[in-house]
């Protein structure tokens, strides 16, 4: 096997969380296969970040410093990762599977003529991965023929990896192309949040239908603040209108698996259970005691939320000060 | 306004598939069959499109066997003009990279300004034919489009992104590749007069060989099993057990 080449995502000026996940992949797939395992930053000013990433445990870490790749076109990233990938031996090519990598994998994969499996949990052999589908109800053995390989990870199923070894000697690419493809950036509204963001966070506080109207949403979050937990959401209140898409937990929304998840007044439609149900630990709170979120769920209190809701939130606050 | 959108058919998204006994995929006999939603989400924006520009052609296209014929008449009753089949038998026999090549192939027919596509389906949930066929066009991509608006001139279109952390606005050029996210529209239901018009309505059927695609997929399922299940645990009566619970027994609580 060739060289693996695992693309960094950056947020904010700092290297994303998720990114580490792919490199746990990536170590994993070179057990098996060997070769060297490659960093890749592109953006703009991205130097500490580079500086950041090539402490864990990579050979190399390129960097595409550029100020066309301020912000985070597929168009123009894919250039520079193909440009990359054909001159270092590149045959596997991996990100995590976040909203950044999800745009970019598949057009590098068509750009390089290479097969591309999404969203895989497990290694098999060099071309061998495994990934769910049907809204996790199967695991599928999905192999690819060609010679280079794209594979997107699924942040839930790899630990991040830490620190290893020697820091990585960083390599400048200055020779990289810059076509946006008639693409151009005009802004980027975000969604401001105190709470930590839902792919990292230990514990999850989510909630469905049941609570209403989105003018009950201070009752979970009273909860999420006893906890320190992200809020999270159903994609039917997203639907409706109530939160932005990025609090979506599901099949179509974000995966996650923390240590804790409390699900309030959601059914636990398949789609939902999807993105949720690797979990550590669920708790579910629904006044409907034949909710599917119960078949999941650790522990059940079948119950009303507005009334149980705000008596857990004193509960909690007890415990964790005793 | 020309646009090309792709739909594909999938089982009902509400069913909870098994697998077959052998592992080579999923039982779906007596299971209904739909559009992926997302799919209606891309065709409901290309017929506002259409109404928006004062004029122009929607055209539904899918990859599929001659059943896939009642997902383009879904289309066709929501209020699209015309339908293409590439006729598939054997959805195992192509992979993502195939059905870009593919609608790549009616893209070069039908000189479309726009192609829309829903961002992923259900069943294969993969999320790359768009910005495959984008990159095998050479066109601009937006995936996970909540919002787009087409320049009067119809010479580009800026288009709002559900990105992590936030919404991204994007201008692309057209033609482009366009996926669509869920909040991007409320799609219409197919009225009773869409639905027997749509039956008069033309749909051409295209093979691969016709188009001039090659079927060689780089990617192949082997394989099927069953993920873990999680076991249903214990109902509590109480928040009091709840809380001591989490705390003592699955020491979640610090």
């Amino acid at each position: 096997m060739g060289n693996t080449l695992v693309i960094a995502e950056v947020h904010n000026g700092a290297l994303r969380k998720a990114t580490l996940t792919a490199v746990t992949f990536a170590k994993k797939a070179a057990a098996n296969e060997g070769g060297a395992i490659f960093g890749l930053v592109v953006g703009s000013g991205v130097g500490a970040v580079a500086d950041d990433f090539r402490r864990f445990g990579l050979a190399k870490v390129f960097v595409a410093d550029n100020a066309a790749y301020q912000h985070a076109l597929a168009t123009t990233y894919a250039a520079v990762v193909a440009e990359v990938v054909k001159e270092n031996g590149v045959t596997l090519v991996t990100a995590t599977a976040t909203a950044f990598g999800k745009d970019l994998l598949p057009r590098v994969a068509a750009k390089l003529d290479a097969g591309m499996v999404s969203d895989i949990s497990d290694v098999v052999d060099g071309s061998t991965f495994v990934r769910p589908l049907f809204a996790g109800n199967a695991l599928a053995r999905v192999k690819v023929s060609s010679t280079i390989k794209v594979v997107s990870v699924r942040g839930t199923a790899f630990d991040a990896a830490k620190p290893a070894g020697n820091a990585a000697d960083v390599v400048a690419i200055t020779s990289a192309p810059a076509d946006a493809v008639g693409t151009t950036f005009v802004r980027f509204d975000e969604t401001k949040s105190a709470r930590p963001e839902l792919t990292e966070a230990q514990t999850i506080v989510s909630f469905g239908r049941g609570l209403k109207g989105p003018e009950n949403i201070p009752i979970v979050e009273k909860l999420c603040d006893a906890l320190g937990a992200g809020l999270g959401a159903t994609r039917a209140v997203v639907d409706a209108g109530w939160v932005p898409n990025d609090f979506q937990i599901g099949q179509t929304g974000k995966v996650v698996a923390p240590t804790l998840y409390f699900a309030v007044g959601l059914s636990g439609a398949i789609q939902h259970v999807a993105g949720m149900k690797d979990s550590k630990v669920i708790v579910a709170i629904n006044k409907d005691a034949e909710a599917p979120i119960f078949k999941v769920s650790d522990y059940g209190l079948v119950g009303d939320l507005f009334k149980v809701v705000p008596e857990l939130v004193e509960a909690i606050i007890k415990a964790k000060a005793s | 306004m020309k646009i090309l959108v792709a739909v594909k058919r999938v089982p009902d998204t509400t069913v909870k598939l098994k697998l077959k006994p052998d592992g080579t995929g999923v039982v779906t006999d007596g299971v209904n069959f739909e559009v992926n939603p997302f799919d209606v989400i891309a065709v409901e924006e290309a017929l506002r499109l259409k109404e928006k520009a004062g004029g122009g052609e929607v055209i539904v296209a899918t990859i599929g066997s001659k059943d896939a014929t009642q997902q383009l008449r879904h289309g066709l009753a929501m209020g699209a003009d015309r339908g293409i089949l590439v006729v598939n038998d054997d959805d195992n026999a192509i992979d993502a990279d195939v059905v870009a090549r593919t609608l790549k192939a009616v893209v070069a027919k039908e000189q479309p300004t726009l192609v829309l596509v829903g961002k992923q389906s259900p069943d294969g949930e993969s999320n790359q034919v768009p910005q495959m066929l984008a990159e095998h066009l050479g066109w601009p991509q937006a995936t996970f489009a909540s919002k787009v608006v087409v320049a009067a001139d119809k010479a580009s279109a800026e288009v709002t992104r559900e990105a992590d952390g936030g919404l991204e606005t994007l201008s692309v050029r057209l033609p482009a590749v366009i996926s669509a996210d869920l909040r991007l529209n409320e799609p219409r239901y197919a009225s009773l007069p869409g639905i027997m018009k749509a039956k008069a309505k033309k749909i051409d059927e295209f093979t691969f060989e016709s188009l001039g695609v090659a079927k060689a997929p780089k990617v192949t399922a082997v394989g099927f099993f069953a993920p873990p299940e999680r076991k249903a645990g214990a109902v509590v009566a109480s928040v009091e057990e709840l809380v001591n619970k989490l705390k003592n027994e699955a020491k979640v609580l610090g």
